[in-house]
């Protein structure tokens, strides 16, 4: 069927490389842990090397952070805590300001080494990883002493001290979405990276130290799983942000049973983008591409159920292979390249896991042909339809690039399918009809429905999910809700 | 001349119907017998409520709140009915009405336009969570009910309700308010029975969203918080022994914790 809609001639334009120079970034060997305001060496002496995904080759070594250490940034957070919550708001605002201009100055870099550490195509972190996390940075930083107009006339305190932990497909980003609202409310914060991707959050360390943010408001402790299950275990701060999977949310829900922490979530996705026959057919593809293939998959709330009104099945799909077939996978630096390298061998395994799946399951598979670099984690974009809504790959967040079709005859069927999650972060639309797609958004269950675009982000926008995708939002006056206490 | 009275026999308030327990157990209270209900019950009133979830929330905000009025009026009307003081029954119509009038204005207070950096209309709006469970604490039993129940319905949630253990007839008396009132059947469900026993049956079933806990009792609240992490349920503890004599002062946070914000993006121009 593909090939039969293929009228096109087979003559490939290729791009000559245009690889985005990294000569000017100065990247320390090793990085200590952010701690008091200094970097320092982890109690136990433990340094694990980060390494490129595209690559294999190690960046830098970086500390990871142990049980004594964590205590140690408990008690600088908790005794830096009153004294920035004691700054008049609007002092307090101007180092989030200070953040966020720093973060624009050193843009360039910090995209570059988004890019060297987790793999994603410095188109993406340079357009949109980095001028979002300033874009955070600057919202939150105007909210600091106008708290109360943001949680409805309402006297507010801040919680304390916050444990942050964030995951490896946004790093900075998310460390952004973390760390600016809380630090605007009044609390010290408690970051733990990724443990594929704890560079620019340490970037973020210095960018602290630039603009003299006093020690121990921000610390932040790389590591793995272990040191964030010690930090969400420890149990001497008022609360825990974490994004990440539904099953580690689950844990860490189950472990703070009975506790005063506060908690909020935000986990997987396996949401539905919604194609009505009465779209723009071309530009949905578009939206299907930037949906799913986004950030190598590697995003909450990819559209990674793909629904296709049956009616334009064929044509959506012809339209949809010819357009991934033209994907450039391959070099993150290169500012042309698509789709970048799968994060870890880890993610890599997983992703392999649930395709071989799927084929298993019986739905017909399609992965474009590529040239891929010898070295590092790559994963080509792969379509699968004559998916049935019981297979995992329906179900399960696979987290790469790879779309799962099912197909629909009517709207209430589309509906039905689409809530048919135990997920429900996101959605996308795809129709001209105005009172179409408010009757079908209002219908989702999802905490973002995007008409005609996906994986649209803003910090004036709330983020966060239905059902076990997760609860408490981000972005927005509603962001500022789960890192303050009503006093009355 | 002396008359022989007839005993009243209390039951479930499940899907708008009133039944006995599907176990056959029942208690004794104040003379009167009422069900003993089993985790079964629990299962059939989540299927009930989830039912009755969507077409609840479809309704407009004026009508809901007109709903929730006219059960005002049924509750005080029954006044003397119920077996708690006027006051407490007094109390309890208040925050019905208090709540009646939240239906139409939680749009304006939580949701708002988000002025994107981008050509999209883009709004968050609250959306109800879904079926919540209602752990009841034990006193004051209609009040403290009322006060847990009424927020979730003003914010478009469907209830399941376990009253009181120590005093479960006011309960089961507000379900025969309510089930002469509007309320749609299924909209909310008032089950008597073991607390401990019914509220883990809540936390554990896999298709509630939300559960409000009053119960005050510091195990079963990290019990709930176990059970309810393995679907990510949202879980609210209400401080044990509350008078509620402040029942509506803490409104909004109560809203907010049954409410789900939705954001929309809808393209400008192109």
């Amino acid at each position: 069927m593909s090939s039969s809609t293929d009228t096109r001639t087979s003559i490939v334009w290729d791009y000559a490389p245009a690889p985005e120079s990294a000569d000017h970034i100065r990247l320390s060997d090793r990085y200590g842990l952010f701690l008091d305001g200094e970097f320092k060496d982890p109690q136990d002496g433990r340094y694990e090397p980060t390494i490129n995904p595209a690559t294999e080759q190690p960046i830098a070594e970086v500390a990871w952070a142990g049980r004594q250490d964590i205590e140690a940034a408990v008690r600088s957070a908790r005794e830096a805590q009153p004294k920035w919550a004691a700054l008049k708001d609007l002092e307090r605002a101007k180092y989030l300001f200070r953040i966020a201009r720093l973060i624009q100055e050193r843009s360039r870099e910090l995209a570059v080494v988004e890019t060297l550490d987790g793999g994603k195509p410095l188109r993406e972190s340079r357009d949109v990883d980095i001028p979002l996390a300033a874009a955070h940075f600057f919202h939150y930083a105007g909210w600091a002493d106008k708290l109360r107009y943001g949680v409805n006339a309402r006297e507010v305190a801040p919680l304390g001290v916050v444990g942050q932990i964030v995951p490896w497909n946004f790093p900075l980003l998310m460390a952004a979405w973390k760390l600016a609202p809380a630090l605007a409310c009044g609390n010290t914060a408690i970051l733990k990276p990724a443990e594929t991707t704890p560079l620019t959050a340490l970037l973020l360390a210095e960018i602290a130290q630039e603009a003299e943010l006093p020690p121990g408001v921000i610390s932040i402790l790389p590591g793995n799983g272990e040191t964030g299950a010690a930090l969400v275990r420890q149990k001497k701060i008022n609360k825990i942000a974490f994004t990440g999977s539904t099953a580690v949310g689950r844990d860490i829900q189950a472990a703070l049973a009975g506790s005063e922490v506060r908690l909020t979530l935000e986990l997987g996705g396996k949401s539905a983008n919604i194609v009505f026959e009465d779209a723009a057919l071309d530009q949905a593809v578009e939206g299907i591409v930037n949906g799913i293939f986004f950030n190598q998959g590697h995003v909450c709330c990819a559209g990674s159920r793909l629904l296709i009104q049956e009616s334009v099945h064929d044509e959506v799909i012809g339209k949809l292979w010819q357009r991934m077939r033209r994907l450039r996978v391959g070099d993150p630096l290169d500012k042309n390249t698509d789709v970048g390298a799968i994060n870890s061998a880890e993610q890599l395994e997983r992703i392999e896991v649930l395709v071989a799946a799927g084929e298993e399951e019986g739905a017909t598979r399609r992965t474009i042909e590529c040239e891929m670099p010898d070295r590092g984690y790559w994963f080509a974009p792969t379509l699968f339809t004559d998916v049935s809504p019981a297979h995992r790959i329906a179900v399960e967040e696979i987290f790469g690039p790879v779309v799962s079709v099912l197909t629909f005859r009517t709207q209430a069927e589309a509906i039905e399918k689409a809530n048919n999650s135990r997920y429900g972060l996101a959605a996308g639309i795809w129709t001209d009809k105005g009172a179409k797609a408010f009757e079908v958004a209002s219908a989702l269950q999802a905490g973002v429905v995007w008409q005609n675009t996906y994986n649209h982000f803003d910090p004036t926008a709330a983020f966060g999910g239905y059902k076990e995708s997760g609860f408490g939002r981000e972005g927005g006056p509603a962001g500022l809700r789960p890192y303050v206490r009503i006093v009355s | 001349m002396s008359r022989l009275a007839v005993r009243k026999t209390y039951k479930l308030w499940i899907g708008g119907a009133f039944v006995r327990s599907e176990s056959g157990r029942y208690d004794e209270a104040d003379g009167f017998n009422f069900p003993r209900a089993s985790r079964k019950d629990v299962r059939d009133a989540v299927v009930a409520a989830r039912k009755a979830a969507g077409p609840w929330a479809a309704r407009t905000a004026y009508n809901r709140g007109q709903i929730l009025y006219r059960a005002a009026e049924a509750l005080e009307s029954r006044a003397e009915t119920i077996g708690v003081p006027r006051d407490e029954v007094d109390a309890s119509v208040d925050v019905l009405l208090h709540y009646a009038g939240w239906t139409d204005k939680l749009h304006a207070v939580l949701g708002g336009i988000n002025p994107v950096a981008a050509p999209f209309l883009s709004f968050s709006l609250p959306e109800p969570t879904g079926v919540v469970g209602v752990v009841a604490p034990d006193a004051p039993p209609l009040l403290g009910l009322i006060a847990e129940i009424a927020p979730a319905l003003a914010a478009a949630n469907v209830v399941v309700a376990i009253l009181s253990e120590a005093t479960p007839l006011p309960g089961l008396d507000l379900a025969e308010a309510l089930g002469v009132s509007d309320v749609p059947g299924g909209v909310v469900n008032l089950l008597s029975g073991r607390r401990a026993e019914l509220a883990k049956a809540l936390g554990a079933h896999r298709d509630l969203n939300a559960i409000a806990d009053a119960g005050g009792d510091p195990e079963l609240s990290a019990e709930l918080d176990r059970l309810a992490a393995e679907t990510i349920k949202r879980v609210r503890h209400g401080a044990a022994a509350r008078s509620y004599s402040d029942a509506t002062d803490d409104a909004l946070e109560r809203l907010e914790m049954v409410t789900e914000l939705k954001t929309a993006w809808h393209p400008v121009g192109a």
